[in-house]
């Protein structure tokens, strides 16, 4: 099982019925695969702020609640989750923070056990799959037992790393929910905040005690010369590097076993603190008095390996074999006819700044497209462009466009559209709508029609929401057609005021919205005057042969200073015919 | 330090099905009563990108990842890959590179050159080096689909585990319309 499916069967073997998130990698399996169990509610909340509330609702009724996101998605649920620390959770709610080092597949590299310390929530990190099964259960036990939200931390190598898990059978359900009402705890009020605010800290008391004896804090003592104190994913990559050492492993990386630190620091000779990103665990012990060799050894960025910390810790470096020849880099790329591809295209040749979001067409603003200027967050680009033209005026009249995809605008964009409607800004805004979540891999959201668990449901229509939020004009193009595309786009950026278009056109991955097989293309030879307008798409099928030693039979020169020509795979391409568009000479053709 | 723990390192492209071949692999350890771990990164529209699996199993696996020159085999599902990885081959360690060539989009564009050296660069410095064109045996198999499965027959040469578990192990894996295909696909990679 990968550390995602562990945390579902966790969840589910010991009696959790409910749960809520947003997708978002490498938490995305998670919900997923719990969704799939018997007896189960779960959602694909819009964002990652509802679905927390969704499960302190749940926890406050008294259910047991699973709620999963990526690290930056808890910043979108940061607001609720302060506060939930104040009131308890009556129930029992566990939150799941998938953190990313290395940055995989995120914007940042945020260590999410600041959060741990900052909202004073608990917080546990399993170093495999089945611990990450086991953790589960403890995490509402305790939740259960303190009154308190916990935390379980992932990170992409637990999340996407495979193990050997028992599952157990699942314990029965209790049902446990029912209407109880308790102003004082739930209403937080100044006056009764006042009052929880010290709770939360007899509890976080309450906490360290028992982290003391936490069975999964756990000490080996071997080699007594080094002792490392680590948690999580580092713990094994420490011991394949250096199995005999001692080890002080924390199943629980907030509150700390200060006591506990503090012997095994007396055990061992050299003590070292191995952790990926900020040195969480480190300034805490320094500050107890203990020396440790921490971060002047170990890297604040990126993910850790078992060579990395033998190198750390050893101080020898691995030898590199050296390659005689330049290896090109494979960036990830967007699909054979993605419909974004189109679009980024014209907004290219448009000469516009354009705002981006958060999803697969992020990539267009790469090399050749480039398509796109920015990207923050989730929702950042609808608030972006109306801060940009506000400060720019005159300067950037019809030359500011923010872009966003379907699933991005229903999870934050509506806010801040209504803000540019409201306040008078002057920006196209495009949105992506390829009907599902495309880049955490088919997820729905509140506009596809469809539930996580499948049901149907009234999908959100888009034109009415806009239009109800104060945009006059919302037109619906088909990136597929570049010359309307162009069109639309350049009669709404002529246009002051704020408008929206919606560039519609299903993922070409999404088999649900599959339309017709299109027929592959090819490059006639004969006709190819080697302009490169096709090569400009970056498309994967489309290549660039250059005539240079190439056999001068197949040299066919077309043009004055030709010196090559384009070829189409046709077992990649998918017939979209966005560069068939392009070609000037018809040299673009279907397979015959 | 000397351990029993061996690693396994899958190296492709997007859409090439490395993934897969990977959860057949460690399937059919597991079932072998190997302590098995593996790790992968999904994510951004992989499609097109490097995607690597790290395989690692023996009796008691702690990381899931592989530290460089400690990789007993290398499966390079697409030719200039294997240079990427080679990194992570132990002395002496094995190669097998599937001869296929899908070009990078800066190689796409123009501005690189794909290196037609690939299996020289490795034949130099690695002694037991094995090309093979899966995608033909997979088109002898019934379906251009089996390169995976070719390349994973090919590895199972290099593995002490019977021929039945393997069977077993693809049987669990595919649907039945495609399932003679992948077997077929199997065992020509086994011949190879």
């Amino acid at each position: 099982m990968s550390g995602n499916e562990a945390i579902a069967r966790g969840a589910y073997e010991c009696g959790v019925r409910f749960g809520s998130g947003y997708p978002g990698t490498p938490s995305t399996e998670i919900m997923e695969e719990f969704a799939r169990y018997e007896g189960v509610y779960a959602e694909w909340s819009p964002n990652e702020k509802v679905a927390m509330e969704v499960g302190i609702g749940a926890a406050l009724a008294g259910a047991k609640a699973l709620v999963t996101m990526k690290h930056v998605g808890v910043n979108v649920a940061a607001d609720p989750l302060f506060t939930v620390s104040y009131t308890g959770t009556n129930g029992a709610l566990v939150i799941v923070s998938a953190d990313d080092p290395s940055l995989h597949s995120s914007q940042n590299e945020q260590d999410n056990r600041n959060y741990a310390k900052f909202a004073k929530i608990p917080m546990l990190e399993p170093a495999d799959s089945e611990e990450a099964r086991q953790y589960v259960k403890i995490a509402f036990e305790l939740s259960e037992r303190f009154d308190t939200p916990v935390f379980l931390r992932s990170v992409t190598r637990l999340s996407h790393s495979k193990g050997v898990v028992t599952p157990e059978d699942p314990v029965p359900v209790e049902d446990r929910t029912a209407i109880r009402f308790n102003a004082a705890k739930y209403v937080m009020v100044p006056f009764n905040a006042r009052v929880r605010r010290v709770e939360v800290e007899k509890r976080m008391n309450a906490l360290r005690e028992f982290a003391e004896t936490f069975p999964e804090n756990r000490m080996e003592i071997n080699d007594p010369e080094v002792g490392i104190i680590t948690a999580g994913m580092c713990y094994h990559y420490a011991k394949a590097a250096f199995r005999n050492y001692s080890y002080l492993k924390l199943g629980m990386v907030y509150p700390l076993p200060v006591n506990l630190i503090r012997e095994f620091a007396r055990k061992v000779k050299k003590l070292y603190v191995l952790e990926e990103m900020d040195p969480f665990f480190e300034e805490q012990i320094k500050a107890l008095g203990i020396p440790v060799i921490g971060k002047e050894i170990f890297s604040y960025t990126g993910e850790f390996d078992p060579g990395i910390v033998e190198s750390a810790i050893s101080g020898t470096r691995p030898e590199s074999l050296s390659c005689p020849v330049e290896i090109p880099p494979r960036p990830p790329n967007l699909c054979p006819g993605c419909p974004h591809r189109g679009l980024f295209h014209v907004l290219n040749r448009l000469k516009t700044f354009v705002t981006g979001d958060i999803g697969c067409y992020t990539l267009s603003f790469m090399k050749p497209l480039e398509g796109l200027h920015s990207c923050i967050c989730m929702g950042a680009s609808i608030g972006m462009a109306h801060g940009m033209s506000k400060a720019l005026g005159e300067k950037g009249r019809g030359k500011i466009v923010g872009v966003i995809g379907d699933s991005t605008f229903l999870h934050s964009g509506i806010t801040p559209l209504l803000n540019l409607a409201y306040n008078k800004g002057d920006a196209v805004i495009v949105i992506c709508d390829n009907r599902t979540t495309a880049m955490t891999g088919m997820q729905e959201h509140p506009g596809t029609g469809y539930t996580l668990q499948g049901e149907k449901t009234k999908p959100v229509d888009l034109k009415e929401l806009i239009t109800a939020l104060g945009i006059d004009s919302v037109r619906v193009v088909d990136p597929y057609d570049l010359k309307a595309t162009r069109a639309v786009l350049k009669e709404e950026l002529d246009r002051p005021g704020p408008s929206v278009v919606i560039s519609q056109r299903a993922c070409v991955l999404f088999k649900r919205e599959t339309q017709a097989a299109r027929k592959p293309l090819r490059v006639d030879p004969d006709k190819c005057i080697g302009c490169r307008n096709c090569i400009g798409l970056g498309c994967p099928p489309i290549a660039w042969r250059p005539f240079e030693g190439m056999p001068p039979e197949q040299v066919k020169k077309n043009a004055k200073k030709q010196d090559g020509m384009a070829v189409i795979d046709g077992t990649l391409c998918n017939g979209c015919t966005v560069c068939q568009q392009l070609c000037k000479v018809g040299a673009i053709v279907e397979e015959d | 330090m000397k351990s029993n723990v061996k690693s396994i390192l899958m190296a492709g492209v997007g859409g090439q099905g490395v993934l897969r071949a990977s959860d057949i692999l460690c399937q059919v350890m597991m079932e072998s009563g190997l302590d098995v771990k593996k790790s992968e990164v999904h994510g951004m529209a992989q499609r097109g990108g490097c995607v690597t699996s790290h395989v690692r199993y023996g009796q008691k696996v702690h990381s899931p990842l592989a530290k460089k020159g400690n990789v007993e085999i290398l499966l390079a599902f697409e030719k200039l890959e294997t240079l990427r990885y080679l990194d992570y081959l132990e002395p002496g360690g094995i190669v097998i590179i599937n001869d296929e060539q899908m070009n990078p989009p800066s190689v796409n564009l123009g501005a690189a050159a794909y290196p037609d050296t690939v299996v020289s660069i490795v034949r130099e410095r690695f002694p037991s080096v094995l090309v093979v064109n899966a995608p033909e045996l997979a088109n002898r198999a019934g379906n251009h689909r089996t390169v995976n499965t070719v390349l994973l027959g090919v590895l199972s040469k290099y593995l002490k585990i019977e021929e039945k578990q393997w069977e077993k192990g693809i049987r669990d894996s595919f649907p039945p319309k495609t399932l003679e295909a992948n077997i077929k696909a199997f065992h020509l990679g086994r011949d190879a």
